[in-house]
């Protein structure tokens, strides 16, 4: 069974992240990247599903030279190889041009299951796992808490606002996890150690027949505008409880009219 | 005027209060339609007529139930052939994401998610406006190829109610071979808990890691502001509380007028869930919690004393 999990190389989420002024995209160079969080959990059951058979997990990406990080994060917490899509083209491009390329790449490799996140933590769109289904005229089971493998089938459970539901469909497919499906692993030494044998390709939009004037800000189909970071909250007024604190809470709350 | 399409989010008939902001958003930017996929649609029309839809073009057909977005895709992406709309409108949740996705892709078009306005953009097209970076940071943005595909998030507009025609217009659609090998094999409906919508109400109270898995005190000082309950991604991964009510990154973004926070420290993945409400409360023990730098009014202490006290509080002076 081959799987391959989509990652995405984000600024860390707890650093102050902004934008280039120069052309209003996600600024990449000023804040430390790491392997998207929301990835991990698709690394992770990607993962399970090998150990639990006979499977092995390639990582894919896209991005600038250190996305490669977002690869060998995966390879150190046991994926066996990783693919970086690397291209000056690319910079900029939309969830349009992403899905593009992925899908690419994905007709260059072998896939009975394709794993992605269920959003990256920088965009936090969630488009991509669609898209990529979309293209590659297969099927998406998104949103998935709980993900089995029977034969050529696939079996997740999806958590919804109105129900809990079960969904079936035949493989190859598309599957997004959420955060609640796994404790994603930490790389031990060993995989630490592993990791830096494994094999890891380069490919340029070339290598994959993609042009280059479909992808990158030029080709985006939106357009961000302008940005504005947000004014800080002025800051409130903060009691120690010393008996009232529940009616004091209160008398805010009727000042405000909420009571 | 031009044609506006908006995906009607109910449950059986029942039209969702994100449909009846959606119609309100799709009156600034044109001519609003409805598009209804599944049965009820009957049930449905009042309310959407009441909120100025010109159109309501119905699909249904017995087994749509049975798949995921593909039903959807394939009414709007035939809608957008047909009627050429100015822009379509979809509710930002994972299923609507899904949809955008696909139409994105299948009509070549930009697609803008999570919206929180959209409006003309002056000369042509519209502009919409975005929160991101976990409410850090708010951007404009506009859709230069295509027909404009946006979500929007619940909460983005108080419904307007404005007399519309609601001429019904019935949609035949055909899903694909290709999309009928998905199958939902089962489905087990949530029950409901009395409370409002979390996305959609004007006062939500959640709990954190303070609670200690107790979530009685929050419920019941929530019930004594008519509010909706949350609960921070701690609460939830202890198994404290159900995932649906998971205010944060990876689970509900909401922007009520009042935000009561007790028991929550107020890491960024949670603030990216609450951030943007109007007037922020906390209740926690360590004064030092992040929670504290975003709040209107806080009070250091256990919310096992505070919270029963408040609600003892506001039922005594109900009276």
């Amino acid at each position: 069974m081959n799987i391959v999990v989509c990652v995405k190389h984000v600024p860390d989420a707890t650093a102050n992240r902004t934008f280039r002024a120069s052309d209003n995209t996600v600024d990449r160079a000023g804040v430390d990247g790491l392997l998207s969080e929301l990835d991990e959990y698709a690394v992770e059951e990607a993962l399970k599903i090998a150990e639990a058979g006979d499977g092995e997990v390639t990582v894919l990406t896209m991005g600038p030279e250190p996305a490669t990080d977002a690869i060998r994060k995966s390879l150190q917490m046991g994926a066996h190889k990783g693919v970086h899509v690397s291209d000056d083209a690319i910079h900029g491009s939309d969830a349009i041009a992403t899905s593009l390329v992925l899908a690419a790449a994905l007709k260059r490799l072998e896939y009975d299951l394709v794993l992605c996140g269920m959003a990256s933590t920088d965009g936090v769109m969630g488009l991509v796992p669609a898209m990529l289904a979309e293209r590659l005229g297969i099927p998406a089971l998104t949103y998935a808490v709980e993900v089995s493998i029977d034969g050529d089938r696939v079996t997740v459970r999806r958590d919804s606002d109105t129900a809990v539901e079960t969904v079936v469909a035949p493989l190859p497919a598309v599957v997004s996890v959420t955060d609640q499906i796994n404790e994603p692993r930490y790389p031990s030494f060993k995989g630490i150690m592993a990791a830096k044998k494994k094999p890891v390709e380069t490919w340029t939009l070339a290598d994959l027949d993609v042009d280059a004037s479909q992808v990158g800000l030029d080709a985006a189909g939106t357009a961000v505008t302008s940005y504005q970071a947000r004014p800080p909250r002025s800051s409130g007024t903060v009691i120690s409880d010393e008996g009232d604190g529940g009616v004091q809470l209160v008398d805010f709350l009727a000042a405000q009219k909420f009571v | 005027m031009s044609e506006i399409l908006v995906l009607v989010d109910h449950d059986d008939g029942a039209v969702r209060k994100t449909t009846t902001e959606l119609l309100t958003i799709a009156r600034r930017l044109g001519e609003p339609s409805a598009v209804y996929v599944g049965a009820g649609a009957e049930a449905a029309r009042e309310t959407l007529q009441a909120y100025g839809a010109a159109k309501v073009y119905v699909a249904d057909s017995p087994d749509m139930d049975e798949y995921l977005v593909a039903p959807k895709v394939e009414v709007l992406a035939q809608l957008m052939a047909s009627a050429s709309p100015a822009a379509v409108l979809i509710p930002s949740t994972p299923e609507g994401k899904d949809i955008a996705g696909r139409l994105a892709i299948r009509t070549d078009s930009g697609v803008i998610t999570d919206a929180v306005d959209a409006r003309p953009g002056g000369g042509e097209g519209l502009e919409t406006t975005q929160s991101v970076f976990a409410g850090g940071y708010t951007v404009e943005a506009r859709v230069t190829r295509g027909t404009p595909i946006v979500t929007v998030k619940p909460n983005s507009a108080t419904p307007e109610q404005a007399e519309g025609a609601a001429q019904v217009e019935s949609v035949s659609v055909t899903i694909p071979d290709s999309a009928r090998a998905t199958r939902i094999t089962d489905r087990q409906p949530r029950t409901k808990s009395g409370r409002p919508e979390l996305t959609e109400a004007a006062i939500v109270v959640s709990g954190g890691r303070g609670t200690g898995g107790d979530f009685a005190p929050v419920e019941a000082f929530a019930d004594s502001l008519g509010a909706a309950v949350g609960a921070s991604r701690a609460a939830v991964d202890s198994g404290w509380y159900p995932h649906a009510f998971q205010v944060g990154q990876t689970g509900k973004t909401v922007s009520p007028q009042l935000y009561v926070a007790a028991g929550i420290s107020g890491a960024i993945q949670h603030r990216a869930g609450m951030q943007t409400s109007k007037t922020i409360v906390a209740v926690n023990k360590d004064s030092d919690s992040p929670i504290f730098d975003l709040v209107d009014f806080g009070v250091v202490g256990d919310l096992h004393k505070i919270l029963p006290q408040a609600t003892e509080e506001i039922t005594r002076r109900k009276g």
